[in-house]
């Protein structure tokens, strides 16, 4: 009997409640994809979600799913992977839910590195409250609650992850079936936390936001797609490359052609490395920017601290280990 | 060393049926220690006891200062003793600032045991003292002894090179073996103690032993010029069995344990941090062989949002806080009974509103348990009324979560986490074991997302579903559910059932549980004293008293608040009055008003202290008499 499962044994009968044309269609085709490829089981599958759009994914994935409340899945996702380790646990956030009113669940449970994998869908909008700016709006974005432009300074998702200790960073566009899909396989083999930033278009309240760097026309130039150990290489026919530059400690865009031997090769578990690509403007980093192997908190949590979960003991015994006396 | 005489030589001062003792100083003067010992050798010694310690809110509040006292009260005798007592009888006071502190509550008549060494001019300024009140004929009505503890302890342990500050630290044992010798006591389950607990410290356990053997033999000589009074006071006869001491904190924590054992599942219990709920967490941290695993999450919401993903997952997740950390958790918890799923939340209640009072206790989370949710969102809420209880409780609580699929709130508070009390240990053998909603079988037939919410007819709990399980893939969430399908529905009729549903599942936990039954006295009558949760003890013994004086008074206490029992509108109509002391403003009156229509009396105590036997004693002297008296 074959096993193999296809993307479709991974979609839901349910009615999709997603605008037409907005970008988590194309994650979720992908994601489903990247499942089936990885032969992952269905009944050992939970996607747990907080409140936002993104977070309807749950419902349109065959697997167990989990829609839980406003910025809170990481917790409710650490619980259920703390008593089964052996589930593979993802998380559908987006920037409101994971950045903003769970930001704090985000920042514990990148620390914690538990195994959880956490794809947030990065629209730099609120979508299903209508329209109002969010943490990673740039400032002046002008929405319904920001008529003259928004105030805050943005939020970089990578900065965040980074600064909070995460093990694992990576980013890819909600369109980009190849380089999505490789950032899921990579982020679902790393034992630990996984943040997967997802540029997600909004084509209702915030469309073709990051246009600068998806349209086709401009794609190559401004995109960089790295590999690591591989040379970082940009450009319609790799003419670009990154090179360090040690007296302003940045990234120079340089002629590769010329100087291939001044081109830096990516080493994603360089972490200084990783906060440079972060900050680039443009080219935009994608693919693996940051990722450095740790024991995982569920490990650490059954080996070192607290219980096996084995029941070794009994209640009886451990009510009598105190004083206790007799009456007759 | 000095050997203790026999007993039997012994000068019987004072024998009584009971004695509240109260010992107080610095935080840093180990005086709970002291305390804690002292009880474990009242154990043994077969008096029956009831303890509280008072602990300053300032985890290091300066020394002499008047805030910075922390007591330990203890009540013991011929049982059954089920308050920490009103009135001390015996004071032991380290310093000016807990004499000034104590002396207040201290019976006139009363007994204070001072350490005249710290009664320096800077000390009583300290304390708010201008002048020595042992010089001002303030201390005229009690029996003074004044000693020079400090010294005393450190000519005694003088051979061991301490440092005098080290050295100094030693005067709790010094003091316990006085004590010791005052209530005829054997030394050697402390000195056993001591031998374990500095096992790794030789010094400090060679002279704490020594302290506490010059404290004892100080006694003795003391006692040739009667200036030490001893007392013999009555032993209980308790029910035949095992005994041990246990405080709230301590019995919440094994009975928890003990329905995951009852339940054959696993416990996660999550919490966050906070006064007076912490002790729950370290005692449960301890209990891993027992099958239990613990998270100190990033918030008090991360905490019980991982306790739901525990039960999402299979096990039985329990979080733990005090009223500020439960409004947080209180958004999840309606996400725990949308999604039908078991959890346990604990609040040890303290003093409010907002930060208020964190070490002193209070009952008025009430309406937070009942009503405290967003939506039309019940659940079931109990009350342990004693430390030994705690352990009842805890696992009746887990057996409605697990029956009904549904949270569950027990509440305690810091009085009984605190608190202690000789408890008879139970035969786990006897206890039922706790029977959870099982998976259904797979049906390839029918969708899996109806299968896990075919519920029960008499519990309304649907089948135990977790990630892992085969062929039972569903989704599950905070939107409203149809009712059938279990998918999402924004259909009317549908939200109305389901809403409905929600009411009829807590209200079938009535159906389980055991009628209401009237503790003291008879089942009809003039006066009924309801209470519920802590006030269990000074109720108790006020309605006693009371009867004893010849009052037609009874007594019935609440463990279940929602659902309250199916008999309890009759029970209360059988008296003319109903009389609920509570330590709020009348909170349980107001759900006996809303839920059963009855009108109570209420007698309202807000002040972070335990509520008195004697001033529940006063209540049901006005209460009775004007019954009686025929009055309006
Ligand atoms: S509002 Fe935006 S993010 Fe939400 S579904 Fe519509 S397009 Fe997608």
């Amino acid at each position: 009997m074959s096993t193999e499962l296809t993307a479709k044994d991974f979609t839901t009968s349910q009615e999709i409640r997603w605008c037409p044309g907005c970008g988590d269609y194309a994650i979720l085709k992908t994601v489903t994809k990247a499942l089936a490829d990885a032969g992952a089981k269905r009944e050992n599958t939970a996607f747990i979600s907080g409140i936002g759009c993104s977070s309807r994914f749950p419902y349109y994935v065959d697997t167990y799913g989990f829609h839980t409340i406003h910025g809170r899945a990481p917790a409710v996702a650490t619980g259920l992977k703390l008593v089964n380790p052996v589930l593979d646990v993802w998380v559908v956030t987006g920037d409101g839910d994971g950045l903003s009113i769970g930001g704090n669940h985000l920042l514990h449970t990148l620390r914690r590195n538990i195994g959880l994998k956490i794809l947030l869908f990065n629209n730099e909008i609120y979508g299903l409250t209508k329209g109002q700016y969010s943490p990673t709006s740039r400032p002046g974005t002008r929405t319904p609650s920001s008529p003259r432009g928004s105030l805050d300074t943005q939020l970089s998702a990578g900065a965040f992850a980074l600064g909070a200790g995460a093990h694992f960073f990576a980013r890819a566009i909600d369109t980009d079936k190849k380089g999505l899909g490789s950032v899921l396989e990579a982020a679902q083999k790393h034992d630990g936390t996984s943040l997967v930033e997802i540029f997600q278009n909004c084509i209702v309240y915030n469309d073709n936001v990051f246009g600068a760097f998806t349209d086709k026309a401009t794609a190559a130039d401004a995109q960089l797609r790295l590999q690591h150990g591989e040379p970082m290489l940009f450009g319609a026919d790799n003419e670009k490359g990154l090179s360090l530059n040690t007296k302003t400690l940045q990234l120079d865009v340089i002629d590769a052609k010329k100087h291939p031997e001044n081109v830096m090769r990516h080493d994603a578990h360089n972490k200084i490395l990783a906060q440079m690509l972060i900050e680039l403007n443009l080219p935009v980093a994608l693919g693996v920017i940051y990722e450095n192997a740790a024991a995982p908190y569920e490990k650490t949590f059954y080996t070192e601290h607290s219980s096996h979960f084995t029941r070794t003991g009994k209640v009886a015994d451990a009510l009598r280990r105190t004083n206790t006396w007799t009456v007759t | 060393m000095r050997r203790r005489a026999p007993s039997e030589f012994m000068k019987k001062e004072h024998k009584r049926n009971s004695i509240v003792i109260r010992l107080a100083g610095d935080s840093g003067d180990g005086v709970q220690l002291m305390g804690s010992q002292f009880a474990a050798s009242t154990a043994l010694h077969g008096n029956d006891f009831s303890t509280f310690p008072d602990f300053p809110a300032e985890i290091r509040a300066p020394a002499g200062s008047t805030f910075g006292v922390s007591a330990y009260q203890m009540n013991l005798g011929g049982g059954p003793i089920t308050t920490a007592g009103d009135a001390p009888q015996v004071l032991v006071a380290f310093n000016p600032a807990a004499l000034k502190v104590s002396l207040p509550l201290l019976e006139p008549g009363g007994l204070i045991l001072l350490n005249s060494d710290s009664f320096t001019t800077r000390n009583l300024v300290k304390a708010g003292y201008a002048n020595d009140p042992r010089e001002t004929g303030e201390l005229d009505s009690y029996q003074l002894v004044a000693t020079e503890i400090s010294s005393l302890n450190l000519e005694a342990i003088k051979d061991f090179g301490l440092s005098k500050s080290d050295g100094g630290r030693c005067k709790n044992f010094w003091s316990l073996g006085l004590l010791l010798w005052m209530f005829d006591r054997d030394l050697q389950l402390i000195v056993d103690w001591i031998q374990r607990k500095f096992a790794d410290q030789p010094v400090f356990r060679d002279a704490n032993i020594a302290a506490l053997h010059s404290g004892h033999a100080f006694g003795e000589t003391a006692e040739l010029s009667a200036a030490i009074p001893q007392f013999d006071i009555e032993r209980t006869a308790l029910a035949p069995g095992e005994y041990r001491g246990i405080s709230g904190a301590e019995a919440l924590s094994l009975g928890i344990a003990a329905a995951g054992e009852l339940a054959d599942r696993n416990i996660l219990f999550c919490s966050y941090p906070i006064t007076p709920a912490s002790p729950l967490l370290h005692r449960l941290a301890q209990l891993g062989e027992l099958g239990v695993g613990t998270f100190q999450a990033e918030d008090e919401i991360a905490a019980i949002c991982a306790a739901i993903g525990a039960s999402y997952g299979g096990m039985i997740g329990v979080t733990s806080s005090s009223g500020p950390g439960i409004a947080l958790k209180t958004e999840a918890m309606g996400l725990a009974v949308n999604a039908e799923l078991p959890l346990l939340i604990v609040n040890s209640q303290r003093g409010g509103p907002s930060t208020g009072l964190p070490t002193k206790t209070e009952q008025s989370d009430l309406y937070q348990a009942i009503y405290g949710r967003n939506g039309d969102t019940p659940v079931p809420v109990l009350a342990a009324r004693s430390p030994g209880d705690c352990f009842y409780v805890a696992i009746e609580a887990v057996r409605i979560a697990l029956r009904h699929m549904t949270p569950v709130i027990l509440l305690t508070d810091g009085f009984l986490s605190n608190a202690a009390e000789p408890w008879l240990l139970p035969d786990m053998n006897t206890i039922e074991v706790i029977d959870s909603n099982p998976a259904p079988t797979v049906d390839t037939e029918r969708e899996s997302q109806a299968l896990v919410f075919e519920r029960n007819p008499e519990t309304l709990g649907r089948p135990w579903v977790a990630p892992g399980m085969p062929g039972l893939m569903h989704r599950l969430g905070g939107l409203e559910k149809d009712i059938k399908s279990g998918h999402i529905s924004y259909d009317a009729q549908n939200h109305q059932l389901m809403t409905n549903m929600r009411a009829a599942k807590v209200a079938s936990v009535a159906k389980f549980i055991p009628p209401q039954s009237i503790e003291l006295g008879e089942t009809t009558g003039d006066l009924l004293v309801l209470g519920w949760g802590s006030t269990y003890g000074p109720i108790f013994q006020a309605v006693r008293r009371a009867q004893q004086e010849g009052l037609a008074v009874s007594f019935s206490h609440l463990r279940h608040l929602n659902p309250m029992p199916a008999n309890l509108a009759d029970l209360l109509q059988g008296f003319d009055r109903v009389l609920v002391p509570e330590m709020n403003m009348g909170q349980l009156s107001t759900l006996l008003r809303d839920k059963l229509g009855a009108n109570p009396i209420t007698y309202c105590k807000v002040s972070g202290q335990p509520l008195t036997i004697n001033e529940v004693e006063q209540q049901i002297h006005m209460h009775v008499t004007s019954s009686t008296g025929g009055e309006a």
